[in-house]
């Protein structure tokens, strides 16, 4: 460029340190110093995520909130009369079910949008190097925004409930409320890390494309969100809490209302599990990822 | 680093890269993926095969499916060198740049990189038709590896470059396709990389594109920055860089100041006398269902020769086969000379009537042949290529290089002066000559 005067030339960004590429074997270096590097990288495909996904609709990022109202809407009216759906908790059922979705559709959303993202992505993989696990961290962040949208909704109703005396319900902040950005930083792992391995074994196996939705409603109901975790008998109660989104869900519940079941040793089976899916994830995907512009 | 190797911003060490057979190239167009079928098929044929082969060890059999795309590679580029790579289709050229840009890893060897590596390649990577032409820049400028600061910095240069000033914030699925390629290329062009890598850029986009792209090409080596130029174009590597590598079959056969490698390029290579082979590894997948087998040329005799008489016509065989039935299929030949340049293109189904016949063919084996008339080439050397394609639909294999010979001008008019005649055809005018 003709324009290169020693001004603009000192902020020129420096030359990077010499690079060595050489084959990797086994466990590949996880390489987070590159994901650093490449930070706005992260909030650039986020943005974009959301962007796309609202473009061209008329109620635009309302749907963020309009999603989640509706689906409880729909449960309230099918199990609000159900025997023991809410059970004991001492709290009207849609503000129950709504607590319960919002941590559920962010792992949701992010994991159907980030089981095909590296393959829906194909022409970056296959054309220019950056970290490839900002291709699947995007969606769940940019469920995380959603869920953050949709959580004011759930202030106001708790709002609402709070100050109706009709209603003759009793909400009030408990004091476990702190513990709340815990349980979503729960659900937070637990999103990333099945997001990781789906998105990388979509890309040998695209049959995990068809898998998505089907695990997905699976998942839904071995996950206290239309009912209560106290529903299930005491002698799968281990079983069931090797689930993290069961932690992640009492969690909120716990939290926001104070019900029962509260957090016990069964919170750190979910969290360990947590940890597992997200740790061998990050290893599968660094693994696979060496050849994903070969296969993809 | 020692001082004395400051000025090699490339280092290549004796890279490899292996692909599994069928993996090669992911194109997009036709991406080869396993499913868990075949997956749990092959685990299920597994103990079959063990007790088929009396569990003997079959120390190849995880070998038998892989090649080399690149092997025992070595070079080094200085600073500010503009080096071209060149060779045929499957030599390995995209794989080599693929690695150096970091889109897959070496399977061997090393290389060391000093500075960022941009590619002319990339152009719209990552590009949303949703978004502006504005968030794009962003978008695609944050992709490339720019900073943020870095991007607000160059926006109104890109933008001005690219003059799609009245459409900034417009979605680029309503621009043109000339449009797109022009911002795409204004944001890759102001990347502003040490190494530079520009890989046949000059096939996509109009005259103009080109023209901009060579242009920036010129600019990027006048700043002392490093050029990876890979192109089949030989006038455009003659005229671009001073020296090149020439990679044949994965290895690099040969390092020389440009005109030596294009010579050594066009001579060597093609070693069967007036006749060339494709082995599976030398096309390209998405050239299915269409599959070249060999092309040859014959005497007037009918022996396939490497030098044939000018005085004589030349006939041209292409042998191919179709796994499936093409519609619209033309076969045809380019002849080139060694400089590259065009000395005609003729297609089999040129005639109305052939097309109407053979424009829709079924799955088979065919050959297609032409004879060039006598009287036609000048003496020197010739490159033959091929295409196969459905006009305006798709371009299913073409190989600019596929063979060469040379044209022995003896008995031809005007032979009896002992002197080169310039141009690439020789053919027999009528004269007349009167006095009046």
């Amino acid at each position: 460029m003709a324009m290169n005067d020693p001004a603009t030339a000192s902020l020129k960004t420096p030359i990077p340190p010499p690079l060595i590429l050489r084959p990797t074997r086994g466990l590949a270096a996880l390489n987070l110093r590159d994901l650093w590097i490449y930070r706005e990288l992260i909030y650039f495909m986020t943005w974009r995520d959301l962007k796309v996904r609202y473009k061209q609709t008329v109620l635009g990022a309302s749907w963020a909130v309009l999603q989640p109202l509706l689906q409880t809407l729909v449960f309230t009216l099918l199990f609000n009369r159900a025997a023991g759906f809410a059970a004991d908790t001492g709290i009207p059922y849609p503000i129950f079910s709504f607590a319960a979705l919002l941590p559920w559709n962010m792992f949701a959303h992010a994991l159907s949008t980030a089981g095909h993202s590296l393959v829906n992505n194909r022409s970056m993989l296959t054309k220019v190097y950056f970290p490839r696990l900002i291709i699947p961290m995007s969606p769940v962040l940019a469920s995380l925004v959603d869920f953050l949208i949709a959580f004011g909704v759930l202030i106001g109703m708790m709002l609402f409930y709070h100050f109706d005396p009709a209603a003759g319900y009793n909400i009030h902040l408990t004091s476990a409320l702190w513990t709340l950005p815990l349980f979503l930083l729960l659900a937070l792992i637990t999103t990333l890390g099945v997001s990781l391995w789906l998105s990388a074994l979509n890309v040998i196996y695209r049959d995990v494309g068809h898998v998505i939705p089907f695990l997905t409603q699976i998942w839904f109901f071995i996950t206290p969100v239309v009912y209560s975790s106290q529903a299930v008998s005491a002698k799968w109660q281990i079983l069931y809490a090797l689930n993290p989104m069961v932690g992640v869900v009492n969690g909120f519940r716990w939290a926001l209302f104070g019900t029962r079941p509260a957090p016990g040793p069964m919170l750190f089976a979910s969290t360990l599990v947590a940890f597992l899916i997200l740790v061998s994830g990050l290893f599968y995907f660094r693994n696979m990822e060496r050849t994903f512009a070969d296969e993809i | 680093m020692k001082s004395s190797m400051n000025d090699t911003v490339i280092r290549v060490e004796n890279l490899g890269k292996q692909y599994k057979i069928g993996l090669q190239q992911g194109s997009g167009l036709q991406s080869r993926y396993r499913t868990l079928t075949d997956t749990i098929a092959s685990l299920a044929v597994a103990p079959v095969r063990a007790l088929r082969s009396g569990f003997k060890r079959q120390p190849n059999a995880r070998q038998r499916n892989r090649f080399w795309a690149l092997q025992d590679i070595s070079f080094d580029v200085r600073r500010g060198q503009v080096l071209g790579i060149i060779g045929r289709n499957g030599a390995g050229k995209s794989t080599l740049l693929k690695i150096l840009s970091r889109v897959t890893e070496p399977s061997a060897g090393w290389a060391e990189i000093h500075g960022r590596v941009g590619s002319l390649l990339e152009v719209g990577t990552g590009f949303h038709p949703e978004l502006t032409g504005r968030e794009n820049i962003y978008l695609n400028g944050a992709i490339l590896g720019m900073k943020r600061a870095e991007i607000d910095r160059k926006f109104d240069e890109i933008v001005a470059f690219s003059e799609v000033e009245q459409f900034l914030d417009t979605p680029v699925k309503r621009y043109s396709s000339g449009m797109y390629l022009r911002l795409a290329f204004a944001v890759a062009a102001h990347l502003e990389p040490e190494i530079l890598v520009v890989d046949e850029v000059l096939a996509v986009g109009d005259a103009e594109f080109q023209r901009k792209c060579l242009g920036k090409m010129s600019d990027v080596a006048q700043q002392g920055r490093t050029v990876l130029f890979v192109s089949h174009n030989m006038s455009a590597i003659l005229r671009l860089t001073e020296e090149t590598i020439v990679l044949d079959r994965g290895r690099l056969a040969f390092r020389a100041p440009t005109p030596q490698a294009v010579d050594f390029y066009m001579a060597s290579g093609f070693s069967q006398a007036g006749e060339r082979n494709w082995e599976a590894h030398e096309i390209p997948a998405e050239a299915a269902p269409f599959r070249p087998v060999s092309l040859r040329v014959r005497d007037a005799r009918g022996r396939p020769v490497d030098s044939l008489r000018s005085v004589e016509p030349i006939t041209v065989e292409f042998e191919y086969t179709l796994d499936a039935p093409i519609t619209g299929l033309r076969v045809g030949i380019y002849l080139l000379t060694m400089r590259g340049e065009y000395v005609f293109a003729s297609f089999d189904t040129d005639d109305p009537g052939l097309f109407e016949r053979f424009g829709a063919r079924p799955a088979g084996h065919y050959i297609s042949q032409g004879v060039l008339p006598a009287n036609l080439l000048n003496e020197g050397r010739y490159v033959l290529g091929v295409n196969a394609s459905s006009f305006r639909i798709r371009r299913y294999f073409q190989d600019e290089q596929a063979l060469v010979f040379s044209v022995d001008a003896a008995g031809a008019p005007g032979k009896q002066w002992p002197e080169p005649r310039v141009g690439p055809i020789r053919p027999a005018i009528e004269w007349k000559i009167e006095r009046i």
